[in-house]
């Protein structure tokens, strides 16, 4: 691909992110999205690094900020289409307060989360979703903290489109972010994505043995049950957990 | 002094507790006096609470313009005992102390007991207009005039509303009359020429000028004393087409305006110093994307929470230094009301012609403070357009000759927009060549020397032979500058700077031949005497205060008298 080319890519071999930026590139090509009038912000991370990768405009601001940049883009120029792209570490860690408030601000704009439970780019420290148990060099008798719970969070907040995806499902994934962006309000999804040079627990096989779609028939417009759903730790379920209003 | 002695001005000083109505009397007698021609000056101190403690509200009144203030209290209007205690070095003994008040107080004593006669009308708030009364019968000013005016003010609320609080103010000259047969009261001569003017304080005039320089955006976080043009501009938003958001913090507010910038609005913040500390990395953030915004920062008494309410000139370094990296920046400080307008005015041009941050840098003296001036329709208040449409093939951070690359906003043009926070190339890509990153170090610096040749050069008042030197800059500049009227020192200029950074050459040639110099400063450090000390290697003397209040003409007379007498 030209943008292949033109950059030295970033990531690792091998990282999800390839998969998400695949995935992003067929999602604007099969919505028609107009490069001229679509925004991607970022923070900091590996994954923040995806915008560059595209033909679009971008706001690659602070670490943790991406968020509050996307409301002050989306605000000033409505016409826009607005994505928000960064990894867990930027929108639950650094950028938490964001992440809360921007779900009340319910401001129409798409966040999507790589979210690999580990910092990349830091080189292998726990993340706010990193299990329990998770060793590294900094946690070096794991990690104690819970796991922070995007879905769970979001949809107490009333937030107006919640989804799980995984890198790993490249067509599914692509539904969803297209569903995601077709909402109108603010929608979160949170990819779930192997780090393979420094999460070598959540690989892409225990994903694959560790997640399930919501069955067919589930209905993400009841807020209790999008609530449990999202409460599931066992097994993690993909897909759209809850949608507060229809898109228009 | 006597007090019968013809005076140029009567300041008068309104003392009570927080939520007794401090501010509707400063309100209505500011408005009253205005309407019966004086130039009028208020301002206010008051404590970090919402009831109770010591407020006090200080109106000046002259024919002169009058717009400082002073340690002196002709008249005290004492609403609550307990705020006395405070202010009782300011107590002189021809100072008539007026309302609620045990005996023995210093002063001329004339006790009225404000309260009970209000409850005597029906609401203990009418003690605000049963004081106003006090005050406008003791200056000899017809009682038609505030009837009307109570009369347009409360006619919506009815008429039993409108009689009570006409009775009020009857209460008020009888009392204020009773006064005068046993205490004389300074004549003041009202101008008369005043009644057309604008009376505003620092905060509307900054609020004006955002909306003058295009601002159709802002975000922040509440926070004394710098709330004020947040809520200002919130109440102009339907009018003037601003979007307003409070945002959760005020590291979101500062990236929200770097949003809104880079998709063509105009924003600003407004915060103080605390809040400012947050928003530190977006300032960093718009000197490496080039993203402009203009930044009111509203200083108040420091370290962390300080004194939240008060008055402090100690965050030069602070918006000097701000933000991790080196990059360009503009800092303003005006001293006048209509400064505080054409400044913030100008603030946004600069922002977008340079694409940097540029600050406005007030306190809360100077945001609390009201004056009569003129109207700002003489002021130039040209917005430039500095957004470019882009062609198709668009290079954000392209080297030009001046370092300004033309700037472009998404879906404006065929091109792409990126910015990127990491060092980057001409097209807004990431990267980590050396050799780039030198180049665009040297492209952000270029545009230095373009704004030092448009530095505001700094106001002299005094002989063209002076001798020794008084330097000032943002509010401090109507104080000083009637300290050294009042002085009638001729030795001694003064020279004021609206603009502190850069600093530009003017101050060299001053510096050159004085003989001694001060700067005066809200401060205890001495940060723009260091900073010119830096500029130029003059080391001028230091005169600080720190204690949380404005200095008064009477301080600065006296700290300069002693400073040049070589005391």
């Amino acid at each position: 691909m030209e943008e292949m080319k033109r950059h030295d890519i970033a990531w690792c071999p091998g990282c999800g992110n390839f998969a998400i930026l695949n995935t992003m590139k067929k999602v604007i090509d099969e919505m028609n999205l107009d490069g001229k009038n679509l925004v991607f912000v970022s923070g900091i991370g590996q994954a923040a690094k995806a915008p560059q990768y595209l033909d679009v405009h971008y706001f690659n601001g602070l670490h943790g900020r991406a968020l509050p940049a996307a409301v002050g883009i989306k605000t000033a120029n409505p016409a826009l289409t607005v994505i928000v792209e960064s990894g867990d570490g930027c929108m639950y860690g650094e950028g938490g307060n964001h992440f809360m408030h921007a779900i009340r601000r319910n401001t129409d704009i798409t966040a999507i989360v790589h979210d690999n439970m580990v910092y990349g780019l830091t080189k292998g420290q726990a993340s706010p979703t990193s299990m329990k148990g998770f060793k590294t060099p900094l946690q070096i008798d794991g990690v104690v903290l819970e796991p922070f719970n995007p879905l769970a969070v979001a949809v107490a907040l009333n937030a107006s489109f919640v989804a799980r995806a995984f890198a790993g499902d490249a067509e599914k994934t692509k539904e969803i972010i297209k569903a995601a962006i077709g909402h109108r309000g603010f929608s979160v999804v949170d990819i779930l994505q192997p780090c393979v040079t420094f999460n070598k627990l959540n690989t892409y096989q225990w994903f694959r043995e560790n997640t399930y779609y919501l069955e067919y028939g589930y209905s993400p417009h009841d807020r209790a049950s999008a609530f449990t759903r999202a409460l599931e730790s066992e097994k993690l379920p993909l897909g759209i957990f809850y949608q507060n209003s229809l898109p228009e | 002094m006597e007090l019968d002695e013809y005076l140029m001005d009567i300041s008068i000083l309104i003392t009570g507790q927080a939520g007794q109505g401090i501010q509707t009397v400063e309100k209505m007698l500011a408005g009253m006096l205005g309407a019966a021609g004086y130039n009028v000056f208020a301002t206010k101190e008051y404590m970090s609470r919402v009831r109770g403690g010591a407020n006090s509200t200080q109106i000046r009144i002259s024919g002169e313009r009058v717009r400082a203030c002073t340690g002196r209290i002709d008249i005290l209007l004492v609403l609550d005992e307990g705020s006395v205690n405070r202010i009782s070095v300011r107590i002189k003994k021809d100072t008539l102390v007026i309302g609620e008040f045990s005996e023995g107080t210093a002063g001329k004593n004339e006790r009225v007991g404000l309260t009970a006669l209000a409850k005597e009308i029906g609401n203990p708030v009418f003690a605000n207009v049963i004081a106003s009364g006090i005050i406008l019968s003791l200056l000899g000013i017809k009682r038609e005039m505030p009837e009307e005016y109570l009369k347009k003010a409360f006619g919506r609320k009815g008429e039993e509303i409108v009689g009570q609080n006409i009775k009020a103010l009857e209460k008020g000259y009888e009392n204020g009359e009773r006064i005068l047969k046993s205490n004389s009261v300074p004549v003041v001569r009202p101008s008369g020429k005043q009644d057309k003017e604008l009376f505003i304080n620092g905060t509307e005039a900054v609020g004006l000028g955002a909306i003058a320089g295009g601002c159709n955006f802002v975000a922040s976080y509440p926070m004394s004393p710098s709330t004020g043009v947040l809520t200002f501009l919130a109440g102009k938003q339907k009018e003037h087409g601003i979007i307003v958001e409070q945002a959760e913090d005020e590291i979101s507010a500062v990236n929200m305006v770097l949003g809104a910038w880079y998709a063509g609005a105009r924003g600003m913040v407004t915060t103080s110093g605390g809040g400012f500390a947050l928003m530190e990395e977006g300032v960093s953030l718009a000197g490496m994307t080039e993203t402009p915004i203009v930044i009111h920062l509203g200083q108040r008494p420091a370290p962390a929470t300080g004194l939240p309410t008060r008055m402090e000139q100690a965050d030069l370094n602070l918006a000097l230094y701000a933000g991790h990296g080196e990059f360009p920046r503009i800092i303003f400080a005006p001293g006048k009301i209509e400064d505080a307008f054409s400044l913030t005015q100008k603030a946004f041009n600069l922002a977008d012609k340079y694409q940097i941050p540029v600050f406005i840098l007030t306190d809360q003296y100077f945001l609390d403070s009201y004056y009569n001036l003129p109207d700002f329709t003489g002021l130039k208040t040209e917005n430039g357009k500095y957004i470019t449409e882009t062609g198709n093939v668009y290079k954000r951070y392209k080297f030009t000759e001046t370092g300004i690359s033309p700037r472009g906003i998404p879906g404006y043009g065929g091109g792409l927009v990126r910015v990127d926070s990491d060092e980057h190339d001409e097209d807004g890509f990431i990267t980590e060549d050396m050799g780039i990153r030198k180049k665009m170090v040297e492209k952000r610096w270029k545009k230095l020397p373009l704004i030092e040749k448009e530095v505001l050069t700094p106001e002299y008042h005094g002989e063209a032979d002076f001798e020794n030197l008084v330097i000032g800059w943002g509010s401090t500049y109507h104080v000083i500058k009637e300290a050294l009227d009042t002085m009638g020192d001729k030795k001694t200029g003064f020279l004021h700077f609206r603009q502190v950074y850069p600093l530009g050459s003017e101050i060299k040639k001053y510096l050159g031949r004085v003989k001694k110099a001060a700067v005066i400063e809200n401060n205890y450090s001495g940060q723009f005497a260091d900073l010119i000390k830096l500029e130029t290697g003059y080391e001028a003397g230091k005169i600080g205060k720190y204690d949380g209040l404005p200095f008064y003409v009477e301080d600065v007379a006296e700290k300069l008298t002693r400073f040049f007498r070589g005391g």
